[in-house]
């Protein structure tokens, strides 16, 4: 188990390495100047002088390159040139809110996605099994930003049950967080009813039938313990589509979390926050799937021994 | 007549599909007496299985159980409430799988999964309960049952997992087992030591079985009675020397003959034209008509009844008497 | 060569190609891909009606100059916000814009970034998944790695700093929408390649010496074509969420052009004065993704049942 999971994070490596060499291309190597088009047209010969510098434009390709790996693995993003503050203070004081989200959004979608899962799936065919299935493909394909405005315009303007003026503690994540979950609750239904129908005609239910187990004890038991596997990984994947989805829930929401920043970031053309705000979210999904592969190999033996 | 522990009468289990309904078990009639091994044979697809899952009470939907009794020591099963029903599996009957590979649990250790059995129907505590699930894995042949407890189902081999199966269909000393296909997964030395197994247990506990198979040889080995099922029918019974020494369903005596015989000089291999017809669309007549050589014009417009020739032989033919001269 | 029909081996074939209609007949199944479109013909409606719905938008974005006696740009600054009347069915915008006519104009571009971008990005998928899975080896290794480092990116964060790179407009953004949409494509394919590399007819031309290339084309291209179908069926309303998206954040397609996610974006600012002019575009997205993903679904359940996960 020890050799696949080392394996595993040797792989991880090797990704985080090419995802931080793409991001360096891409804002980089943009067709034109980079700090003409950080600056526009009007910038003074000064500034260009003094921010070529500042990020080794003047030096060869690998040397660069090799200067910017040293300062993100000691975790020196640079400074934003629009916010005058190091890249490293900008995220970490909009991080809490983006994580506060996401993991409210999260708990929505999966407890929610995986009860209407489990009841379709046992009681297949039936009213319930079409109900939350005809709900669960409207939830993947409502747009985030449509149910974000609808929450918003409905709960918030119509009804007055919550503030929608702007976050100030935790209740005001309560929409943006429903808004982000839903799509990932809709996805997350579906894939537990279809692992579990699947299980569920696994000659094993029969088996644990047979010993005289009730339906209940079936489901929790055997069933689920097989069906969640898949799950797990889908709930890892989970993780990118929400940080995707946080991107636009907090710029409706005005949430000041890494995703508007990144928004923020391109809007502005700051370069040095843009690539912390991106490799930063990517670490973040790619540590989130080397957790879920661990998981996955203790929880299935025959990986665990087999490999 | 001995006392009979399984009674089935007049069972009809039928698939209610959007194609229409399939009678996968069509009025069968079957005994099983006490501590006796009694054998349903017929090709796949002949309703056999699903006998056995009416049994169990494990049809799947579409399929349902639609009239008949099942009477266990004199008690209907199909009367129970879903509750009483799930106590008499596992603790009066249980069943044995064709599949020992998908049939345990994959992420559950082996061990864990019998004990499961007991501590469903017994009040005893985990300590007590894993002793007899040792007892139990000796008493089936399981060398080193400590360490196969702890297994999970991929580190076994499938002889050792049908043994663990077969632990946990005798684990609370049941008095019917239902064995369907028990060897049909597995190679033919490994085939013959779980037979043995089986036939020893029910001799030495008392238990009684309902073995089902497609092989002949496996029936007339291990049974003391036999019923031959083709098509959701039954087509012939009798005990098991009377059946194999005097066939009389052009279906048995077919079934028979496509037996490889390695004394005998053959030409071709005999075997049954056709395949087995489709339950939704069944001829009028006796469901065997279209590949039976000895079919009538009755044979295509009349269902043929059950003729019972004395001694617990019956066959659902029109042919009373004629077919054994011709075929002799 | 002149082939030579071998009368015993025709009579084989016969014999065996009977048989298997009949066992196909037995089994209810049906093979040819007419059978199973008329199988989801008849029994799944929702997704027919899809399919339908799928049609009418795209006649509504082709003739949408037909459709409409406005221009998409055309302002009438004294109707401005107005709501929905017999006049401007679906209101104005906040230049006076006639709602339905850019709803008309904007599903052209949702359409065309929900098709185009996803055939570029099944073409690169289908060829590199087939490559890793048929190649294997270091090939195989630095594929996937590739793929994973694409997969490791939120999907949006990666198009929007590709967007930055390419700077705004249409083009930008099917490259971006191919760019980080292939990865998924060359998963599928490459285990479908991997799985049908180990069937007994692929060893057996292998065997016979059948080129590579052949191989490729002749027996694994063909059997992942149902896969192929449902997966384009089900990246093309992605691909529009995707582009509705970047539009929506404004860094999609610019004005003066009309695209939904950008009418969002526009309205957004006059949410609870004039609700309809995001709300609607938005349900325009909402409908055409929707009616894909049934399509899709229905296509699943009768070409490919095992694609279930992805």
């Amino acid at each position: 188990m020890l050799k696949s999971i080392g394996k595993r994070v040797l792989q991880t490596l090797v990704v985080l390495f090419c995802v931080s060499l793409l991001i360096f291309i891409l804002l980089r190597i943009i067709p034109g100047d980079a700090i003409t088009t950080m600056m526009g047209e009007h910038a003074n010969a000064e500034t260009i002088e003094r921010l070529t510098k500042e990020m080794n434009l003047d030096k060869p390709f690998y040397v660069q390159f090799a200067s910017y790996l040293r300062d993100i693995c000691t975790g020196n993003f640079g400074s934003s040139y629009t916010l005058n503050k190091p890249v490293t203070e900008l995220i970490s004081a909009a991080f809490p809110n983006t994580v506060m989200l996401a993991v409210f959004a999260a708990l929505i979608a999966w407890v929610i996605g995986m009860v209407c899962g489990i009841i379709a799936a046992v009681r297949k065919d039936g009213i319930l099994d079409r109900l939350f299935m005809g709900f669960s493909l409207l939830g993947v394909s409502i747009p985030v930003f449509m149910v974000a405005m609808l929450l918003q315009y409905l709960v918030g303007y119509r009804l007055h049950w919550v503030d929608i003026s702007g976050v100030k503690n935790w209740t005001g994540f309560i929409l943006p967080a429903i808004a982000l979950g839903w799509n990932s609750a809709g996805s997350i239904a579906r894939l537990t009813r279809s692992t579990l129908v699947e299980v569920l005609q696994e000659d094993y239910i029969d088996t644990a039938k047979a010993k005289g187990l009730g339906q209940g004890a079936v489901l929790l038991l055997h069933a689920l313990r097989n069906a969640m596997l898949p799950v797990i990984t889908m709930m890892a994947l989970q993780i990118s589509s929400l940080l995707s989805g946080a991107v636009i829930t907090e710029t409706i929401f005005s949430i000041n979390g890494v995703g508007r920043l990144a928004v923020d970031a391109i809007t502005s053309r700051d370069i040095p926050l843009l690539q912390g705000t991106v490799l930063f979210t990517t670490v973040i999904v790619i540590v989130g799937n080397l957790i879920a592969d661990c998981l996955y190999t203790v929880l299935d033996p025959r990986i665990r021994k087999g490999a | 007549m001995e006392e009979k522990l399984l009674e089935i009468n007049h069972l009809k289990s039928y698939f209610f599909t959007r194609k229409g309904v399939s009678p996968a078990v069509d009025d069968v009639s079957l005994a099983v007496p006490k501590g006796k091994i009694v054998g349903i044979v017929g090709e796949s697809g002949c309703g056999k299985s699903m006998t056995a899952k009416s049994i169990m009470d494990l049809l799947k939907y579409p399929g349902r159980i639609v009239e008949g009794e099942i009477l266990l020591d004199g008690k209907d099963l199909t009367k129970l409430s879903a509750r009483e029903r799930r106590r008499v599996r596992g603790e009066d009957v249980s069943m044995i799988f064709q599949e020992p590979m998908t049939s345990l649990n994959p992420v559950v250790k082996v061990g864990k999964q019998v004990r499961e059995a007991i501590l469903t129907h017994q009040k005893v505590d985990r300590a007590e309960a894993k002793r007899r699930v040792l007892e139990v894995f000796r008493q089936v042949g399981i060398s080193e049952p400590e360490k196969r407890y702890e297994c999970y189902p991929h580190e076994l081999s499938g002889g050792l997992r049908q043994r663990v199966m077969i632990a946990m269909a005798m684990v609370c000393r049941p008095k019917l087992m239902i064995a369907d296909e028990p060897t049909t997964a597995l190679d033919v030395t490994i085939e013959a030591q779980i037979l043995k197994l089986i036939k020893t247990l029910c001799e030495t506990t008392g238990m009684s079985c309902l073995l089902i198979s497609h092989n002949l040889g496996v029936i007339a080995q291990m049974c003391d009675y036999v019923y031959v099922m083709y098509a959701g029918k039954i087509v012939e019974q009798g005990d098991v020397f009377t059946l194999f020494d005097h066939p009389r369903h052009p279906y048995t005596q077919g079934l028979l003959a496509s037996i490889i015989h390695l004394d005998e000089q053959r030409e071709r291999l005999s075997t049954i034209p056709g395949m087995v017809p489709n339950l939704m669309h069944l001829p009028e007549g006796c469901a065997f008509c279209n590949r039976c050589g000895q079919a009538m014009d009755c044979c295509r417009t009349k269902k043929p009844e059950l003729y019972d020739l004395g001694g617990g032989h019956a066959f659902r033919c029109f042919l009373p008497g004629e077919s054994e001269a011709s075929h002799a | 060569m002149p082939k030579k029909s071998n009368p015993l081996q025709d009579d084989f074939r016969t014999e065996m190609a009977a048989e298997r209609e009949a066992l196909a007949a037995q089994l209810g199944e049906s093979d040819t891909f007419g059978d199973k479109m008329r199988r989801l013909a008849s029994d799944n409606k929702l997704a027919v009606f899809s399919g339908i719905l799928i049609v009418i938008f795209i006649l509504m974005a082709v003739f949408a100059p037909l459709l409409t006696p406005y221009d998409f740009d055309e302002m009438d600054l004294m109707a401005r916000l107005a709501p929905p009347s017999a006049k401007h069915l679906l209101g104005t915008d906040e230049l006076g814009r006639d709602v339905l006519t850019r709803l008309l104009y904007g599903a052209r571009v949702s359409l065309a970034v929900g098709v185009i971008p996803t055939v570029f990005s099944m073409l690169i998928g289908v060829v590199l998944g087939m490559v890793s899975g048929y190649v294997g080896g270091m090939t195989d290794a630095v594929i996937m790695r590739l793929a994973d480092v694409v997969l490791s990116f939120p999907s949006l964060l990666l198009a929007m700093v590709i967007m930055y790179t390419l700077g705004d407009g249409i083009t930008s953004i099917f490259i971006a929408l191919a760019i980080t949409n292939w990865a998924s494509v060359a998963r599928v394919v490459r285990s479908e390649t991997l799985s049908l590399r180990e069937t007994e007819y692929v060893e057996a031309a292998r065997s016979m010496g059948v080129k590579d290339m052949v191989i490729i084309f002749r027996h694994i291209l063909p059997n992942c074509i149902p896969s192929l179908i449902v997966l384009f069926t089900l990246n093309v309303p992605s691909a529009i969420l995707s582009e509705s998206s970047l539009s929506f954040l404004g860094i999609g397609v610019q004005l003066p052009k009309s695209s939904w996610g950008l009418m969002v974006n526009m309205g957004r600012t006059y949410l609870y004065n004039a609700p309809w002019l995001s709300l609607v575009p938005s349900a325009a997205i909402m409908l055409v993704v929707l009616a894909f993903n049934f399509l899709g679904d229905g296509l699943r359940d009768v070409l490919d049942p095992h694609l279930k996960n992805s």
